[in-house]
């Protein structure tokens, strides 16, 4: 537990200094946004096609942070200098993934409230805690899966191609049901909570893919 | 010699596809000498490096390092290897200390031992300055420092002295020297230099042990084919 | 071991039962009431999809089994059966596709579950053969595609129910798989064909492991015979070796 926070603060701390990875998710997702009002020619949605647009842009979003997370471990050492020192090899699993989330959570703290003065036609403020809810359960199936793939990803050539070759089908059950849970929520007259149903598809595919995850990614740091 | 070895090697091989980095090497090394590992550039010197550090596995042959076969017991032996590697193994976005701190975490050693380091080296001045600001020269004296963080009983040092001037040598010497009573594992590009502080020689040739034993016992002929 | 034993018996046994399988289906199985003879191709095709999806699920057990024991030739068997369930399910999405154009007018239906999972397993699949080939340390390929493939074998499942659960309105199924609904004739006809193309996925992965293991002994005995670098460079591949 403890070299999972070493590793976390280390990669938090290479954030702030580098400020590689959020920012360009931010600016990517706005500019996504602004592309969407004039490819939809609308100047507000709602409904299912919110949901979609704000899982879709999330999504893609996302790619650019797992082509980025393992980067500074391949190319300036890390992944040498974890593996030499005397502790479990799966930390680097999950101070990744959990790296990731933190990154997409900050996205959205932006993201999200820019969608809702820029596209967003109902308020945002009644579905928050629902929306958050969903979000929170869509990140941690991109964390857990966006971890794995960009670490299979980042020992390949032309690795921007392969993570989100890889990652996109992988991705398309959590996509279906992180819509499907926010679809309600964005409705004009939408409900508070998220549909039971598509929660619990999400969370199923967050429990499955994190211990399958947890099961592989030992063979992907041996040589 | 019951003393039993801190390195021992049996037929060791090791490929990469098709192309064999490694083929039945054998070593035995005594605690606290010093082995030089001559050869050209892609000889193997830092395959057999890595796999000494467990970062890769060997494909056949016995490897036990510290009395711990490798790479079963890999875990074992982790907190007591040093690698100074090809490359400093430092993030350039971070600073020396930040490096040191988070590397010595790792390996749960204490913060006051990265500023002795810091001291030791003659970097505290400009240990708050991103790895990518400082010189080559800086650069391997903060890699000196990562590599002997948690005091280890074997150093494996590619090139130690690369990039560094006379007097950074001086200063990395307590270190990664002879002084530090740790079984060593070498290669330089000089071989004299490296015979000058070394026990042992082991000569590779594409991958094979051109010679391997005592440095008194070097046929000068021998190492001059070596480089041929 | 070696692959070609009982190749022959085998591949005369799979001609056999494809042979009548392909009688039972263009003589024998009954003319459907409201689509005709197109609706044959259901003989053909839902067979193809279930051997491919048994032959992704079956390459990420072969995938496990390198992991496992670290012994390259599981890898070769887990490349082959997915290199071949790729093929079939290929196959099997345009037998899908003719099938909704002539029975529902479109290529395409939204509305047909599991010929959207079947899509999306197979665009997963799909990105193994790349992957491989992005890797050039074979052992490090090795490794990474079976840790690839056991991710997506379990893929195959969740991603069947999260489809399945995004349809609201499931398309009238004209047949289910749950025999019951299934009149006789056309029962027989349908597992036969299965029992035929199960045989056929079978003898071709043996034929490919065969080939695949013969081409590995022959470079290792010229590697034995000859030094290093006597031998022609290995060109960079996708598959094991």
């Amino acid at each position: 537990m403890s070299t999972v926070l070493t590793v976390l603060r280390k990669d938090m701390l290479l954030e702030l200094r580098s400020l590689e990875t959020v920012p360009a998710m931010v600016l990517f997702s706005i500019a996504t946004f602004v592309i969407f009002h004039f490819g939809l020619n609308r100047a507000t949605i709602d409904g299912q096609l919110a949901a979609g647009v704000l899982t879709v842009t999330l999504l893609f979003a996302a790619l650019l942070g797992v082509n980025r997370l393992f980067v500074a471990e391949r190319e300036q050492g890390g992944f040498d200098a974890f593996l030499l020192a005397p502790v479990d090899r799966s930390a680097l699993l999950v101070a990744k993934a959990a790296a990731l989330f933190a990154f997409l959570a900050m996205l959205e703290v932006v993201a999200v409230p820019a969608f809702g003065v820029l596209l967003l036609g109902p308020s945002l403020g009644p579905p928050l805690l629902g929306l958050i809810a969903v979000l929170a359960l869509a990140d941690l199936a991109l964390a857990v899966i966006g971890t794995l793939v960009s670490a299979i990803a980042v020992q390949s050539r032309a690795r921007d191609l392969i993570g989100p070759l890889i990652g996109l089908p992988l991705l398309i059950p959590a996509l279906i049901a992180t819509a499907r849970a926010a679809g309600p929520l964005l409705a004009v007259h939408g409900s508070g909570s998220p549909p039971g149903k598509w929660v619990a598809v999400l969370a199923l595919y967050d429990l499955v893919f994190a211990l399958l995850a947890y099961a592989v990614f030992d063979f992907l740091l041996e040589d | 010699m019951d003393q039993p070895p801190a390195i021992e090697l049996r037929g060791l091989s090791r490929h990469f596809g098709e192309r064999t980095a490694l083929r039945q090497v054998s070593l035995r090394v005594p605690p606290g000498a010093t082995v030089a590992v001559l050869g050209h550039n892609g000889a193997g010197k830092s395959t057999l490096l890595r796999i000494l550090a467990t970062l890769l596995r060997p494909h056949a042959g016995e490897v036990a390092v510290l009395g711990e076969p490798l790479p079963r017991r890999a875990f074992a032996i982790r907190g007591r290897i040093g690698l100074l590697a090809h490359e400093p193994l430092l993030y350039r976005d971070l600073s020396g200390r930040e490096n040191l701190r988070y590397q010595a975490r790792l390996h749960g050693v204490g913060r006051q031992r990265v500023e002795r380091l810091l001291a030791a080296v003659g970097m505290e001045a400009r240990a708050d300055e991103p790895v990518r600001a400082l010189s080559r020269g800086m650069v391997q004296r903060l890699a000196v420092c990562r590599a002997v963080l948690h005091e280890p009983s074997v150093l494996l040092l590619d090139e130690p002295r690369a990039n560094l001037d006379p007097a950074a040598g001086e200063l990395v010497e307590p270190l990664i020297g002879r002084a530090t009573g740790a079984t060593r594992v070498l290669t330089s590009h000089d071989p004299e230099a490296a015979l000058a502080e070394a026990d042992l020689v082991l000569g590779l040739r594409q991958g094979r042990a051109a010679f391997a034993g005592p440095v008194a016992e070097l046929d000068r002929r021998r190492l001059a084919e070596l480089y041929a | 071991m070696i692959y070609g034993r009982g190749l022959r018996g085998l591949a005369l046994v799979t001609t056999a039962t494809v042979t009548v399988a392909l009688a039972l289906v263009f003589f024998y199985a009954p003319l459907d009431a409201d689509q005709g003879f197109i609706q044959k191709i259901f003989y053909i095709h839902v067979p193809l999809a279930i051997v491919s999806l048994g032959g992704f699920v079956f390459g990420g057990v072969l995938a496990v089994g390198h992991l496992r024991t670290g012994d390259r030739r599981w890898d070769m068997r887990s490349y082959v059966a997915i290199h071949m369930a790729l093929i079939f399910g290929i196959a099997g999405l345009l037998s899908g596709s003719i099938w909704a154009k002539a029975s529902w007018g479109h290529w395409w239906v939204w509305n047909e579950p599991t010929l959207v999972s079947f899509l999306i397993v197979l665009l997963l699949f799909s990105t193994y053969q790349p992957l491989r080939f992005a890797i050039e340390d074979p052992e490090r390929q090795a490794r990474y595609a079976s840790v690839f493939t056991i991710v997506a074998a379990a893929f195959v499942p969740l991603n069947f129910i999260a489809v399945r659960l995004a349809q609201q309105y499931v398309h009238p199924r004209v047949l289910t798989l749950s025999g019951g609904n299934l009149p006789g004739s056309m029962a027989l006809t349908f597992y036969v064909s299965l029992i035929g193309i199960v045989l056929l996925y079978i003898t071709l992965w043996r034929y490919e492991m065969a080939a695949k293991s013969a081409r590995m002994h022959i470079r290792r005995l010229r590697r034995s015979l000859l030094d290093d670098e006597a031998l022609p460079a290995m060109k960079r591949s996708a598959a094991p070796s």
